[in-house]
């Protein structure tokens, strides 16, 4: 009786210890580590210019700056299976900005996902990526962010559902998935590579999108850069895979595909990588494109789906009566002679703009066509560097059922696969 | 803008003689970037010689022509007409419309003027070379008369007017002024054709430079100051009224002026096009059904199959079909033909603009293939005054029959937009092209039941023909238009009977570029070539052998195969087609190469055609009119069908579902006209119904395929 | 404000920016030339140039077209412009001529990005042009002449 007894009681000392340690470990307070720069980091405005470059190859903009908003104002919609949340004001605004954030919450932010008000963060914020830079790069990037015209203008407020509006349990998920270390080198490798693989791993956070994500959102880091999706675009896979991966790319196409968004024989960036490209990518040095191509050498080949391994577009013989063609793919190709031939030409090969050649492309040989129903309802477009040398957004023009068909004669066309999208999965993408 | 009207004392020259003045138009006071119509009658200051001439003080010639130009090339035929007979230079000549006026400028054929059935040539030839000839007589006597010499010394050699004797020399200008006032003689006399200098010469177009430089003004282009642009908001089903309509989102948009409902259906009035675009679609109408179609081509066509073979209307009878029913000789064979509505789909969709004026003259401009009737059905829908309405034909972006409408229903829609409002702005009504595709007036839909026997000889024995469908012309008895092309046969064949049925749907049915020929010849050439292979008879040795008296049939026939090299094998993988349609007076025979394409539809690689219009006017305009036809008539039978779907509505909307011969679909082509001194027939049509027989007999006889449900590629819309 | 420039002249527009550059160009700039046929980029027929690309403009919102350099029929010149409307003329392609502005548009395009096209190319780079009469025998024939016209 007595041990039964002793037993309960050291059950429920263990119950309460857990209760207590899970309140704790989900409700006390993140600390708040002081944060210093080493001496090697410049100062004034080789300091600055050091933070603008970062900022640049963290493409921070991407996600804190609207298409129609100012720079670093916030309030972009992330739409997720669980609700919407906004990314916030990065401006110096002292009210709805980071103007009145230590340079410590600043750097916890962005290597362990808390808060100025030690809030646990969205892991939508790649602080997972963020976690491995050095803190002399985070104070350089903050002494940047400080120089950019504060925009008093709050975001709009999360749309959560329960239990994802409770920020605690990010803590449960950051003990699983956040990396224990910042970049360490490795001296068994040169310079560059090592350099690459701070960009992909770190500062680019390449992974993000491109490393395939778990149950609980997590990156599947055992097939890191197989690939992955964002907001419903592929984001292909860069493992140097032959079939599945950049393996057949020679190192003048990836860095030419990374530093423009297109290369000939691979295809065209479209989408969130368009994005990228145009923000970051095509500001880096070349060295830093180069650094990239290297690391992504390196990355062990992962294979995937047979159904998303590229299929070679056979330029040489596409005309606009190569493919057999079905009922369901005759509207799309009617639609595509209209509408596509002219410009991007029955083989793909782009008739007068390099932007336009999209064959080879990996998204032409994807069966689902996640990126070609995108890229023809939203386009794509460029308004830096090329005013309109863009592809029309289409989205006002076809129906659902017109642009299923056009994506899956183009698929057709291309790879010989057969298209599978429907009308109702186009009026999902709209 | 100020018009000064001289009201023009319209007497037709050919009628009696007198004197003509000039149409007076003061020049328009143009504001900043308005793009204003041309104006019927060219409008200048130019000396009238008759109805269908004016000549300017720099020797340049204008000829009015009744005759709308919109592709087929009248403007240029016309005025080489009256070029020959004026003795004219070819580089002095220019073209432009005529007013409109049923009585001057009535179409010989019709009674009315109008463009159609490809008579603007042939209804034409004589009374332009006689408007030629009388204004060249003009000039000779106003010279004759300032030299002081006789007339008989006077001779015109390419546009100079000259005195032999004395040498001396002048341009039509210098005396164009002093020849409109002299009386025009009443009987000219007419070259002789074989001292023809200008017409049958390849001469250049009139109307090229300013279609290649973008300078060339449809009724699109005219973009008057403080322009309204309206669209209606149209039904969705044929028959279908307005229940009710809300138009307060329509009204938000900025740009939108007024919304306003009409009979047929709810026009939206914007500052610009694209204003009035947005307008449209935010119009929320709600349809009432009730008298509307609501059944499906698929529905008309199995009603039709219960008509087609009841006793119909008579189109044809001879011999006796009974008596030969029977006999060891005779391979017998019977068809069903099923052709789908079709749509014109013109580049330039319909469109109208008016313009009111302060001294209450409206001017219209539109591309009016029946002028006067537009122009008196708009006084009419307006309620004004005809003669206060001035309608001003443009060219046009083709029409291939779209735009030729007894009772004007066109102009009554635009009319009806231009009259709901206070009058007082210009008004452009357009159709956009969802508008055309889904707006009807179409080549009906139209089930052909054939059967027929042939001899192992060869020779066609019966014949039995009957066809149901929409009557073009509205008729309650036999509509000829129907049925030409299947009445009258080229063929030697002693029982034959052919029969209409007139139905009535609330699709409103057109004519289409070839009217009846362009399914009655699908279904004749068709048929006479399978019952040639049954016997196994060359498709060409077995219609000439079949062929009547008209010897005009065998030397297309035979022209058409020695430009083919009929006769050597085709190369691998190719088939050859024939098909041989005489319509509107023209005789046409066209030899299709096709193979089977990677796609699985037939590839046409090249067409050989051999035309007899008569005396070829302008050769380089007829050869264009046979390879435009041609790829008219190719890509309807390839891909075109309006089709309405279950309950009713048109499944096509635009150019990517209703589908264009594209240039990589286009067959290289050969034409050889025959020479002839038989009057001059047209050749906008004619080209169209034998192409599509050629590649379905070309088609069969590669894989076996027969072709009796149009399209052949029917992929989209079946 | 959308500031671009127009057959070489600077232009403003502060309409709606979603307005296509078609109804820009004729309704406001009054440039007939270029003609509406489909507004779905499936004719060709309002084919301009933009930074000499060729684009179809019903389906470019001007708001895109910042900074941008548009040419249409009434200002496209050079070698090419020259040698492609001079072919046209010569064997008289145009028949309605509604949708020539646009193919002669696509051809010069055409002829500056390959010098001498074959059938392919012309194929190729003209099928968005659809043409209702038909006139592509003579297009294909007066590119092949424009082409050669060049060299000489």
């Amino acid at each position: 009786m007595k041990s039964w007894r002793k037993y309960t009681i050291a059950a429920c000392c263990l119950a309460v210890l857990g209760f207590v340690g899970a309140v704790m470990f989900f409700y006390w307070p993140h600390g708040l580590p002081q944060v210093e720069a080493s001496k090697a980091q410049p100062v004034g405005a080789e300091l600055l210019a050091r933070g603008e470059y970062l900022t640049t190859a963290a493409d921070c903009a991407a996600c804190h700056t609207t298409k129609t908003g100012k720079a670093f104002a916030g309030g972009l919609a992330f739409k997720l299976p669980f609700g919407t949340i906004y990314s916030p004001n990065i401006t110096s605004d002292p009210q709805f900005g980071i103007g009145n954030w230590s340079d410590a919450e600043f750097v916890r932010a962005m290597k362990s996902g808390v808060g100025k008000h030690g809030e646990d963060l969205y892991p939508a914020f790649p602080y997972t990526s963020y976690a491995l830079l050095s803190t002399d790069d985070i104070l350089a990037i903050r002494a940047y962010l400080t120089t950019i015209k504060p925009i008093s203008q709050p975001s709009p407020e999360n749309q959560l559902a329960f239990p994802f509006n409770q920020r605690p349990l990010m803590r449960g998920w950051k003990l699983l998935f956040m990396p224990w270390h910042p970049f360490e080198p490795d001296t068994a490798r040169d310079e560059q590579w090592n350099q690459g693989a701070y960009l992909v791993e770190a500062l680019a956070h390449c992974g993000e999108c491109h490393t395939p994500r778990g149950l609980m959102f997590q990156r599947k880091q055992s097939e890191a850069l197989s690939g992955g999706d964002v907001d419903g675009w592929k984001a292909w896979n860069i493992t140097s895979d032959k079939k599945y991966g950049l393996g057949m790319w020679s190192d003048q196409q990836v860095a030419e595909m990374l530093s423009t968004g297109h290369t000939k024989g691979h295809g065209v960036a479209s989408g969130p990588m368009r994005e990228a490209i145009d923000l970051s990518l095509s500001k880096l040095p070349a060295s830093d494109i180069d650094a990239i191509v290297a690391y992504l050498r390196t990355v062990p080949p992962v294979t995937g789906d047979p159904n998303s391994a590229v299929v070679r577009t056979r330029d040489e013989v596409l005309s606009a009566s190569s493919s057999p063609i079905g009922p369901d793919t005759q509207l799309g190709k009617e639609i595509y002679g209209g509408a596509c031939a002219s410009c991007h030409g029955w083989n793909g090969v782009g008739q007068f703009n390099p932007r336009a050649a999209i064959s080879g492309g990996h998204a032409l040989s994807d069966p689902e066509a996640s990126n070609v129903v995108r890229v023809v309802l939203q386009g794509s477009s460029d308004h830096e560097a090329a005013p309109g040398k863009t592809m029309p957004a289409f989205a006002k023009i076809y129906s659902d059922a017109e642009v299923a068909a056009l994506a899956n004669y183009v698929v057709e066309h291309f790879s010989g696969r057969k298209g599978t999208v429907t009308a109702e999965e186009v009026l999902e993408a709209r | 803008m100020t018009h000064v009207l001289t009201h023009v004392t319209r007497r037709s020259f050919l009628t009696g003689a007198g004197l003509v003045l000039g149409l007076l138009v003061a020049p328009r006071m143009r504001a900043f970037a308005a793009v204003d119509g041309a104006v019927a009658g060219g409008g200048s200051n130019l000396a009238q010689l008759n109805a269908f001439v004016k000549i300017a003080p720099d020797d340049t010639v204008t000829i009015l022509s009744k005759h709308i130009e919109f592709g087929q090339g009248p403007f240029t035929g016309l005025a080489t007409i009256v070029a020959e007979e004026l003795d004219a230079d070819w580089a002095q000549m220019r073209a432009v419309h005529s007013p409109a006026d049923d009585k001057i400028y009535a179409n010989l054929q019709f009674g009315i003027q109008g463009t159609g059935s490809s008579s603007s040539i042939a209804n034409s030839y004589l009374q332009f070379r006689t408007a030629g000839a009388t204004a060249r007589a003009m000039l000779v006597s106003a010279a004759a008369s300032a030299w002081g010499v006789p007339t008989d010394e006077v001779f015109v050699e390419k546009g100079r007017i000259l005195h032999m004797g004395s040498g001396r020399e002048a341009g039509f200008g210098q005396f164009a002024a002093m020849a409109a006032l002299i009386t025009p003689p009443a009987d000219v006399k007419l070259k002789d054709p074989e001292k023809f200098v200008l017409i049958g010469q390849q001469l250049p177009k009139l109307d090229t430079v300013s279609k290649t430089d973008g300078t060339a003004i449809f009724t699109i282009d005219v973009i008057p100051d403080d322009l309204l642009v309206a669209l209606v908001a149209r039904p969705s089903h044929f028959g279908a009224k307005i229940k009710r309509f809300d138009d307060t989102e329509a009204r938000k948009i900025e740009g939108v002026v007024d919304v306003k409902a009409v009979p047929q259906g709810v026009a939206v009035y914007a500052s610009n096009t694209f204003a009035a675009l947005k307008g449209r679609n935010a119009v929320d109408v709600e349809w009432d059904l009730s008298e509307a179609e609501i059944r499906s081509s698929d529905e008309i066509a199995a009603y039709y199959r219960t008509i087609v073979t009841q006793p119909g209307l008579q189109a044809a009878e001879s011999g006796d079909l009974q008596r030969n029913k029977s006999g060891d000789d005779l391979l017998k064979l019977e068809r069903e033909l099923l052709f789908p509505f079709l749509a014109h789909a013109p580049m330039e969709p319909l469109d109208a603009v008016f313009v009111p004026s302060s001294d209450g003259i409206l001017d219209i401009y539109t591309g009016a293939q029946f002028p006067d009737m537009d122009r008196k059905t708009a006084a009419k829908v307006i309620g004004i005054d005809p003669e206060r309405v001035r309608l001003n034909t443009q060219i046009a972006g083709g029409s291939f029959g779209r735009k030729a409408q007894f009772g004007s229903p066109y102009m009554q829609e635009a009319a009806a937009v231009f009259a709901a409002t206070d009058r007082t702005r210009p008004v452009k009504h357009m159709w956009t092209r969802e508008d055309d595709i889904r707006g009807g007036w179409y080549r009906p839909l139209y089930l052909h039941r054939v059967s027929g026997s042939i001899s192992k000889a060869g020779r066609i024995i019966d014949w039995d023909h009957s066809i149901v469908g929409q009557s073009v012309m509205g008729k309650a008895g036999l509509d000829e238009t129907s049925v030409e092309g299947a009445a009258e046969l080229p063929y030697e064949i002693p029982n034959l009977k052919v029969t209409a049925h007139n139905t009535k749907l609330a699709v409103p049915p057109l004519w289409w570029r070839s009217v009846g020929h362009s399914h009655t010849g699908f279904t004749v050439e068709t048929f006479v070539d399978e019952l040639l292979e049954m016997v196994g008879a060359d498709p060409v040795q077995g219609r000439l052998a079949l062929l009547k008296e008209d010897q005009r049939y065998a030397a297309v026939l035979a022209r058409a195969a020695e430009i083919a090299s009929w006769g050597k094998p085709p190369a691998a993988g190719r088939e050859r087609g024939v098909a041989l349609v005489k319509s509107f007076g023209t005789y046409v025979a066209q030899i299709a190469e096709v193979s089977r394409g990677p796609s699985g539809g037939p590839v046409v690689h090249k067409v050989w055609c051999a035309v007899d219009c008569g005396v070829a006017i302008n050769p380089n305009v007829i050869t264009a009119q046979m390879e435009g036809g041609i790829g008219y008539g190719l890509g309807a039978i390839l891909f075109n069908a309006i089709t309405l779907g279950e309950g009713g509505a048109v499944v096509q909307s635009n150019f990517n579902d209703y589908r264009s011969l594209r240039i990589n679909e286009m067959p290289d082509i050969e034409v050889a006209i025959i020479k002839s001194a038989a009057p001059p027939k047209g050749v906008g049509e004619p080209s169209v119904p034998p192409i599509g027989p050629a590649v379905a007999n070309a088609w069969r006889r590669l894989t076996g395929a027969r072709v009796t449900n149009l399209p052949i590629n029917g992929l989209i819309t079946s | 404000m959308v500031k671009f420039m127009l057959n070489r002249e600077p232009k403003n527009f502060d309409g709606d920016g979603e307005t296509p550059l078609l109804w820009v160009i004729r309704d406001f700039e009054k440039l007939t030339g270029t003609k509406f046929g489909c507004g779905i980029a499936q004719c060709g027929a309002c084919t301009v140039h933009l930074d000499g690309v060729p684009i179809r403009s019903c389906v470019t919102p001007i708001g895109a077209l910042e900074g941008a350099s548009v040419t249409t029929i009434e200002g496209v010149s050079g070698e090419e412009a020259t040698a492609v409307k001079a072919a046209w003329v010569a064997i008289d392609v145009p028949q309605c001529g509604y949708c020539q502005s646009g193919q002669i548009m696509s051809a010069i395009a055409l002829l500056q990005s390959t010098r001498t096209p074959d059938d392919k190319d012309i194929d190729a780079a003209m099928s968005g042009n659809i043409c209702r009469c038909a006139t592509y025998h003579r297009i294909r024939q007066a590119i092949h002449n424009a082409a050669t016209s060049m060299e000489g």
